[in-house]
């Protein structure tokens, strides 16, 4: 487990991924916009990595999330912040983790609000599967088959690393 | 109903602590108070986009209930469930079924059956959302937008959330609040509001014929001289003058009033330099400000509309999704059961 969780594996390999799809399809000018907490911390590393000069975008989706009417509004919302136009521009949308993909549902439609994109590039670091949306990502670091009880979860910023948790089920 | 009712703490919070009413500021401790706050900075950033909308309350009903007239606080609270995507409807309580003798209850029970989840209720009486809330279906939510004399919860945090914005927080701030105290729901919430965040201290300025009896109990000290009530200040909020409600004497005269408590550049030159002014609106120009001050560079009176619909945005979604995740909590209990 700890070899397949080896950071800079990961980031290299995410990293990789990326600089082929934009290659694929021609993008030269990506916006970068990751999500909230995990997101964030790899859009930072990303953008370094790939050199962008733009300012990356940060986005909170507590006000898109489908749950709202289950368990009502997430206490800890902090305001979103794209310091760009989305209108006709390729993103690259980054996440640490995709499992049921109901968060990228929320956080296109979020990118939505802001303007109608080119294209959007999905990016995550870790791909548990168990999906119960037909969201797949462009580009991940390593997919992972977890027990039904274990989850990961990105820590960070500094160092950036994944950990296991057991849920206890 | 007193002013510190105990039963509005369990009836607009849930078990778990969320909101689910919004009444009254008494009774939400800070961390509640600063949570409604950073929810509505969030808010303000949607504000700003092309598409100022989200869709947490899309397919909800809201029902502007208003039994007193108003023009901002009913437009905001309107642009506020709007821009979370709920149906509006607009009631205009003089043109309705009760001036043709149909009683509040009546009102409700026809408003429930049309589905309504929320209710936003300004009435001149002091307890009326209070009262709504203790009688209304469970999953309905009441929003208090001033009532009589009582509370004007949202006012006060949209004010909170401007002093916020311009002093970064409320640790050591100095703050007056000038003017027709005693009519004045919005200075109750103030005061409360203000004392709960910590400020360092909370003035009243007046003549004793505007001020409640027993004024420093809500938490202030009083003022009697202007000049004296202005030194060192941080924020000063001046409140309207509400001719509608005064009932024998109370003033000399509007001009006599102007002289000894109108804001104007001179009195304001005595406060910090860095001094905040704020009015809740409508303003009456050369009655409780001058027109110098009212649009000069220490003025933040615009910011305090702007603010307001992120601050309704934040109760009205705290409030509904609170009453809703204790709706599936009671389901799951029962299920469990």
């Amino acid at each position: 487990m700890t070899a397949l969780l080896d950071m800079d594996r990961l980031l290299d390999d995410l990293e990789a991924g990326l600089r082929q799809k934009l290659e694929e399809r021609g993008v030269t000018a990506p916006a970068l916009i990751g999500i909230r907490t995990g997101g964030v911390w790899l859009a930072d590393v990303m953008s370094k990595r790939l050199d962008l000069k733009e300012p990356w975008g940060e986005l909170d989706i507590s006000f898109y999330r489908d749950d709202f009417s289950r368990i009502g509004l997430n206490p800890k919302v902090k305001p979103s912040s794209l310091p760009f136009s989305t209108e006709d521009r390729d993103i690259i949308l980054i996440d640490d983790v995709i499992m049921s993909g109901r968060t990228i549902r929320a956080a296109m439609n979020e990118i939505f609000d802001y303007g109608r994109p080119a294209s959007i590039i999905l990016a995550t670091l870790v791909d548990l599967g168990a999906r119960e949306l037909p969201v797949q990502p462009d580009v991940t670091g390593r997919v992972l088959a977890l027990q039904s009880h274990q989850r990961v979860k990105l820590r960070g910023p500094d160092p950036l690393h994944i950990e296991l948790q057991e849920t206890g089920k | 109903m007193t002013v510190n009712d105990p039963s509005s703490t369990s009836l607009q919070l849930t078990d778990d602590g969320q909101l689910r009413h919004f009444l009254t500021l008494d009774g939400l401790n800070r961390a509640l108070l600063t949570e409604i706050l950073d929810t509505a900075d969030s808010f303000i950033e949607v504000g700003e986009r092309s598409i100022k909308k989200v869709p947490l309350l899309r397919g909800r009903t809201v029902v502007n209930l208003f039994f007193e007239s108003s023009t901002r606080t009913r437009s905001t609270f309107e642009l506020a469930a709007k821009r979370l995507s709920a149906d509006v409807l607009n009631l205009d309580i003089n043109t309705s079924a009760t001036s043709k003798g149909e009683s509040l209850s009546d009102t409700l029970l026809n408003l429930e059956a049309m589905a309504s989840d929320m209710f936003v209720v300004r009435h001149s009486q002091s307890g009326a959302p209070h009262f709504i809330a203790e009688s209304v279906t469970p999953g309905v939510a009441i929003i208090n937008a001033g009532d009589g004399r009582h509370a004007h919860p949202t006012q006060a945090m949209l004010d909170m959330l401007t002093i916020r914005q311009h002093k970064g927080g409320f640790e050591g701030l100095k703050v007056a609040i000038v003017g027709d105290v005693l009519h004045s729901r919005v200075a109750r919430s103030q005061i409360r509001a203000l004392n709960e965040l910590g400020a360092a201290e909370v003035r009243v300025i007046a003549p004793a014929t505007l001020l409640p009896r027993d004024v420093e109990s809500l938490g202030c000290t009083v003022e009697y001289d202007m000049a004296r009530g202005m030194k060192d200040l941080d924020v000063v909020i001046m409140l309207r003058l509400q001719k509608e409600r005064m009932e024998g004497a109370l003033l000399p005269s509007e001009r006599e009033f102007y002289r000894l408590y109108g804001l104007s550049q001179e009195k304001l030159a005595l406060a910090d330099p860095g001094c905040i002014v704020m009015h809740p609106g409508p303003i009456n120009r050369g009655v409780e400000i001058e027109s110098a001050v009212a649009d000069g560079p220490q003025s933040v009176i615009l910011n305090q509309v702007t603010n307001g619909i992120a601050i309704r945005m934040a109760v009205m979604s705290m409030a509904m999704g609170g009453q809703m995740a204790d709706r599936n909590r009671k389901l799951a209990g029962r299920a469990q059961a």
